[in-house]
């Protein structure tokens, strides 16, 4: 049995079923992010294992432990907020310190304690700081370190980044990754920014209208999408309507140009429509790439964006993006110019819906 | 022209307010013939009355206080956490006294608590004692209620609730070492505003038949011509100074949050 465990759990808020049945181990020291829109129940599920939200159906258990009889307070867990949540009328150390209290330690252990924690996040010096008197990513440290001072047999951060500015954001989660790691807790991270889940976490849960779309590594998230939600939720896809011409051989028609696909396609017969799936990162129009399969199309436009030039080509009636690293030695391809695209054949996905 | 009328009109105010308290003051100055003392200050602070009926209501005032802290913190805070749907009707029944005139309140009570009753609370000293600050409870509850649920509504309840009880608090560490402290100078104001009301109440301490502050206001102004000019100031003076303080606390806030 997994350490935490959501067995077939299940929550409505009235008519409204916001989870529908999630099941889903979490192993010791492992770190899971839940990745979705806003609404898809992410949040829902973290609530559940705080014990703020009661499941309608279906078990929570920790370390074998069902947390469904306990109260918030009684249930070991560390939570960070994404408002921070610090206590206003309490400096930095009173904060890290309250968990302690509360479960009365002794002052020479809390005073140890703070310490240790304080210096974990390499704050020590402001332990006299009032929460106003410091930044986002300074306040949301120390809630990082009071959720983890009482030593909590799981950690939930509830989108503790969201508040923050971009530079910060990628500090703080690396900081976040490398104390979790550090301490070996069990982890579970919501959010609804790909990156963020995609660089610092074991495994990705993607949700999508209460239900667990894909659970798995951020490399099988990212290059084996296993439904077009998660294909087009997870990085930048582009999505190509293909017309099924001889499904053994695994070939298409895009337009008006034919495609072999890597395999055979499965279950469809010639003159089915398929969704096809192609990463931007995964064309190219250099003459010596490797690709073996290819597409003509028109350009329709190209954005500079820094490090990476983003072209969008017309093929027959769907826009394809792809991206190639800025080389001041070579010229983006102009509006109108025909290119051909190319790419491996095991690049090209076929979307189940 | 607009600014004529406008300093016109502050002028008038002004005046309007400041002149019967200047006459009032200069009166209260005038006991002795033909040049101003404090004889009427010194004799109303040497009267033993004062001094009973004075002590009396500031510890009935604090005692309405503690309870009305006891009541209110709670009771806003748990409607704002878990049933902020019932905020509108809490709000307009914490309104009722300043429509319901306390003559009725009082006479409501003495129907309901008098010897012949189930809880014959006037029977006693104390009992009616404890009736009179629930009426100044009720009289301070609008005063009460709005302040708290003003600080509350400048904090994070349900988060810092949450974060709290992630960390093993109960409802009672959650009440007295988060939501009292973050609310404290909110909590203040509304202590001030009551206690500058149970100073000055009349009817339900006449009713109860409590030797409280303003019963002796009354009689001494029934019978003396410059004493009560100089309990009025007096009172005045104490209001002035609650209405100071809820400035002064207030201001501390803003430069830093208080602390637990």
């Amino acid at each position: 049995m997994s350490f935490l465990s959501l067995t077939n759990i299940k929550k409505s808020f009235g008519p409204v079923q916001v989870v529908h049945d999630f099941d889903m181990g979490i192993e010791k020291g492992e770190f899971v992010s839940f990745l979705g829109p806003s609404g898809c129940g992410k949040t829902t599920i973290l609530r559940m294992i705080a014990g703020f939200e009661t499941p309608s159906d279906g078990t929570i258990t920790i370390d074998g432990k069902d947390q469904g009889s306990l109260k918030p307070n009684q249930r070991n867990i560390g939570m960070v907020f994404q408002a921070y949540a610090l206590f206003p009328n309490m400096n930095v150390h009173d904060n890290v310190a309250f968990g302690l209290k509360v479960a009365g330690a002794s002052r020479s252990e809390i005073d140890t304690r703070v310490k240790q924690m304080l210096g974990l996040i390499k704050l020590d010096h402001l332990a006299d700081r009032f929460p106003y008197q410091m930044s986002g990513g300074q306040q949301q440290r120390v809630a990082l370190a009071r959720a983890l001072a009482v030593k909590p047999q799981v950690l939930l951060l509830d989108e503790p980044l969201s508040a923050l500015d971009a530079k910060i954001r990628v500090s703080l989660r690396e900081e976040i990754r490398q104390i979790q790691q550090q301490l070996g807790i069990t982890t579970v991270f919501v959010t609804h920014d790909q990156e963020e889940a995609l660089s610092i976490s074991d495994r990705i849960v993607v949700m999508n209208a209460g239900r667990a779309d894909q659970i798995g590594t951020p490399f099988e998230i990212y290059n084996t999408p296993a439904t077009r939600f998660v294909a087009s939720f997870v990085g930048t896809l582009n999505i190509i309507e293909a017309k099924v011409t001889d499904p053994a051989a695994g070939t298409v028609m895009v337009g008006d140009q034919s495609v072999i696909l890597a395999e055979p396609i499965a279950n469809l017969k010639g003159g089915d429509t398929i969704s096809l799936a192609l990463r931007p990162e995964a064309g190219s129009i250099a003459e010596s790439a490797s690709g073996d399969t290819s597409l003509v199309g028109e350009v329709e436009s190209t954005n500079f964006l820094g490090s990476v030039i983003r072209t969008r080509l017309r093929v027959g009636n769907d826009l394809i993006s792809f991206d190639m690293f800025n080389n001041p030695g070579v010229v983006p391809p102009s509006y109108g110019e025909s290119v051909k695209l190319r790419f491996a054949a095991k690049d090209l996905l076929v979307i189940r819906e | 022209m607009k600014k004529i009328w406008a300093w016109g009109a502050l002028l008038f105010g002004i005046l309007y307010f400041t002149l019967p308290l200047v006459g009032m003051t200069n009166f209260s100055l005038k006991m002795r013939r033909g040049e101003y003392s404090f004889e009427a200050y010194a004799r109303v602070f040497g009267d033993p009355r004062f001094q009973e009926t004075f002590t009396y209501s500031v510890t009935q005032a604090l005692f309405t206080i503690v309870f009305g802290v006891l009541l209110v913190v709670p009771t806003a805070y748990w409607i704002r956490l878990k049933l902020p749907g019932l905020r509108p009707y809490v709000e307009f029944v914490t309104l009722l006294p300043l429509v319901i005139p306390a003559i009725v309140i009082v006479f409501g009570y003495i129907r309901l608590y008098n010897t012949s009753s189930w809880l014959p609370l006037t029977g006693s000293a104390f009992g009616t004692n404890i009736l009179l600050m629930f009426g100044y409870a009720t009289l301070a509850l609008p005063y009460m209620y709005r302040a708290v649920d003003t600080g509350l509504r400048t904090i994070d309840v349900a988060t810092l609730t949450e974060a709290a009880q992630s960390l093993g608090a109960g409802w009672t560490t959650i009440l007295a070492r988060i939501i009292l402290p973050n609310v404290l100078v909110a909590v203040l104001s509304g202590a001030f505003l009551t206690f500058a009301i149970v100073i000055g109440e009349f009817t339900m301490a006449a009713l109860l038949n409590r030797p409280a502050f303003g019963p002796y206001m009354q009689l001494l102004g029934a019978n003396r011509a410059y004493e009560p000019a100089a309990l009025a100031v007096i009172a005045f003076g104490i209001t002035w100074g609650c209405l100071g303080l809820i400035q002064l606390v207030s201001r501390f806030q803003k430069s830093a949050p208080p602390k637990a």
